[in-house]
C-alpha cells in the first residue's frame, strides 16, 4: 500500500488537545506506527533533527524557562522528572553534636540542617562518589567516610554578651554576639584531594548565607560537626537541584465566527492580559462574503495576540455569547519548561544534567542487558 | 557550560582517579564499590518469556524510564505490543512488556528502543545548546544596543 500523506489540517487537528466546558478530548499521542493505516510513524531520527525545536524565553542565573516542540509528553516528562528526583548534589546527611545547649533540640537542628542548599564546584561534585549507606540486615557494609565520599563542614559557635552594648538595648543582635547563627557561620573544611577542588568561590558553602539556623542566649554553645554527602532527589528532598521543575502545553485559542463590538471587550477580559487584541475589520473581510464580517468593517473585531500568555480558564467557554465562535486547545507537543535552581546549578546546565543522567541510564541498562545475553 | 556531573564512564575515571593517588587499601575498597554499583543494575526476564514476547523486570526504575523507552520501543513497526507497569508503588521495580512480530525478538526490540532514546538525547543536547547560545547572543546584542 502506497503510504497515504495526511492532509495539513488533519495533522494541526492531531497537534491540539481539546479543551471543552467540563471535558478535555483528543488526548493520547497517535503518533505509533499501526494507528493510522498507511502512515508510517516509525522512529527516524533525522526527522526529529528537522522537527525538534528548542526555543529560549528567559534565561537568567538560576531561573530558566523554554520551550520544546516537537518531542512526546513520555520525554519531556522523562526529563522533568530526572531534573527534580535524579541529578545529583549535596547536602548533609550525618551530623555529629559535639555540644548543643540551645533551645532547639539535636534532631530538629540536624533536619534543619539537612535543608540548606549547599554549592561547590561542579568538577568537585563530578569528582565525588556516592557514599553508601549501611544496610539494615549488614551494619558493616557502608562506606567509610574518604575525601572523596564525604565534605566535612562544622558549626562551632557560642553566643556571649557584648559589653560594648547600649544598657537601654533592647534588640539581641546588638545586646549579644552570635545571638542568631545563620547559615554563614558554617565552614568548610576540605580533607585530601577535595583541595584541589573546593578552592575560594568554588568551596562548598551555604547558596544562601543568610538562613537562620538557630537563635542563642549567652552561654548557649553549639559545636557540631556536619558531614555531607551526594544523593539524588528521589531519595531525600534536600539533595533536589531545584525548587521547581514544571512544564505546561502551550495554550491554542481558535476563533471561529467573528466576535465584534462589545462582544470582543467582553472577550478580551475573558482572558489574561495581552492574550486577545482588538483590531478594526478591513474593508476586505467586510466584502468578503460569508466570512461573517459583512457590514461590519471598522468595527473592532477579537484576535489572537500571544496564546502563550494565556492560563487556560476556560471562562470564555462559559458566556452565551461565545458559544461555537471559540475553540480551545492546548498544543500537545509544545513543552514550556520553567526551571528553578537551588544554586548548585545554573538552570540551563541543569537541563543538560538531566538528558545526561538519561542517556547515562539507557547505557547501563544496554550493558545489564548485553549480561543478560551472555 | 560547568562540566557535567556525569562523566561518559563514571566507573573508569573515578578508578583512575584513585588509582593515582590512592594507597592500595583505598583502591581496593573502590574496585568492591564498582562490583556493588554494578550489580545493582539487573534486568529479569520474568518466567513465560518466548522469543519474540517477554517481559523484562528493571530494578530501580520508575516512570521515568518506564515511559520514555515504551514510547521508543511503540515507534518500531516490528513490535506488536509495549507496556509497562510499576507492580507495586514500595518496590522500585518496573515490568516492561515487549510482543513483536516474527521478523525480530523481543530483546532486539528492547535495545533498539535504548538505543533510538539515546540518539534523540544527543540531538536534544545538541539543539538546547545550539539554541541557548543564540539566545545568549540575541541578549547581547540587546544590552549592547
Amino acid at each position: 500500500m502506497a503510504p497515504l500523506v495526511p492532509s495539513q489540517a488533519e495533522l494541526d487537528r492531531r497537534r491540539i488537545v481539546d479543551i471543552n466546558p467540563e471535558t478535555v478530548s483528543n488526548i493520547p499521542s497517535t503518533d505509533f506506527p499501526g494507528h493510522w493505516p498507511g502512515e508510517s510513524h516509525e522512529w527516524n531520527l533525522d526527522q526529529f533533527r528537522n522537527d525538534f525545536k528548542v526555543e529560549f524565553h528567559r534565561n537568567e542565573r538560576f531561573e530558566s524557562s523554554f520551550s520544546l516542540i516537537g518531542v512526546d509528553a513520555s520525554i519531556a516528562n522523562a526529563f522533568r522528572r530526572i531534573l527534580m528526583a535524579e541529578v545529583p548534589t549535596v547536602a548533609i546527611e550525618f551530623v555529629f553534636v559535639h555540644n548543643n545547649t540551645s533551645v532547639i533540640q539535636d534532631e530538629v537542628l540536624a533536619q534543619r540542617l539537612g535543608l540548606i542548599p549547599l554549592k561547590g564546584s561542579v568538577e568537585g561534585i563530578n569528582w565525588m562518589r556516592w557514599f553508601k549507606k549501611p544496610t539494615e540486615d549488614d551494619p558493616e557494609s557502608g562506606s567509610t567516610p574518604a575525601d572523596f565520599n564525604t565534605i566535612v563542614l562544622r558549626l562551632d559557635i557560642e553566643c556571649t554578651k557584648n559589653p560594648n552594648a547600649d544598657p537601654e538595648e533592647n534588640d539581641p543582635r546588638k545586646l549579644y554576639k552570635n545571638a542568631h547563627v545563620y547559615a554563614r557561620d558554617i565552614t568548610f573544611h576540605p580533607v585530601g584531594r577535595q583541595e584541589q577542588f573546593f578552592i575560594d568561590e568554588e568551596a562548598i558553602q551555604p547558596v544562601n548565607p543568610d538562613i537562620l539556623i538557630a537563635k542563642l542566649r549567652p552561654g548557649q554553645k553549639i559545636d557540631m560537626e556536619l558531614h555531607c554527602i551526594k544523593g539524588i532527589g528521589a531519595d531525600h528532598a534536600k539533595f533536589s537541584p531545584v525548587a521547581t521543575a514544571s512544564y505546561r502545553l502551550l495554550p491554542d485559542i481558535n476563533i471561529l465566527r467573528p466576535i465584534l463590538g462589545e462582544d470582543a471587550k467582553k472577550f478580551a477580559k475573558c482572558f489574561p492580559k495581552g492574550v486577545i487584541g482588538l483590531e478594526p475589520v478591513t474593508r476586505e473581510e467586510a466584502a468578503k462574503q460569508g466570512s461573517g464580517y459583512e457590514g461590519h468593517e471598522g468595527e473592532m473585531k477579537a484576535v489572537v495576540r500571544d496564546a502563550f500568555k494565556d492560563t487556560v480558564s476556560r471562562e470564555c467557554l462559559r458566556h452565551e455569547e461565545f458559544q461555537g465562535k471559540v475553540k480551545l486547545g492546548r498544543v500537545r507537543d509544545h513543552f514550556i519548561f520553567n526551571v528553578e535552581s537551588t544554586g548548585q546549578f545554573e538552570s540551563n546546565a541543569l537541563f543538560l544534567e538531566s538528558v545526561k543522567v538519561l542517556k547515562l541510564k539507557c547505557a547501563r541498562w544496554k550493558r545489564g542487558l548485553a549480561d543478560l545475553m551472555r | 557550560m560547568p562540566a557535567s556531573v556525569h562523566s561518559q564512564d563514571q566507573d573508569q575515571s573515578m578508578m583512575d582517579a584513585a588509582a593515582a593517588a590512592a594507597p592500595q587499601e583505598q583502591e581496593q575498597q573502590l574496585e568492591q564499590e564498582d562490583v556493588l554499583e554494578l550489580e545493582e543494575k539487573r534486568i529479569i526476564v520474568l518466567p513465560g518469556a518466548t522469543e519474540t514476547a517477554a517481559s523484562f523486570q528493571f530494578e530501580g526504575e520508575g516512570h521515568t524510564l518506564g515511559n520514555a523507552l515504551r514510547y521508543t520501543i511503540m515507534k518500531n513497526p516490528q513490535v506488536e505490543f509495549c507496556g509497562y507497569t510499576i507492580p507495586h508503588p514500595s518496590e522500585t521495580k518496573m515490568n516492561l512488556r515487549i510482543q513483536t512480530y516474527d521478523t525480530t525478538n523481543a530483546v532486539e526490540a528492547l535495545e533498539k528502543g535504548l538505543d533510538a532514546l539515546m540518539d534523540l538525547c544527543d540531538v536534544v543536547t545538541d539543539k538546547f545548546t545550539a539554541s541557548q547560545d543564540a539566545f545568549s547572543a540575541s541578549e547581547a546584542d540587546k544590552m549592547r544596543s
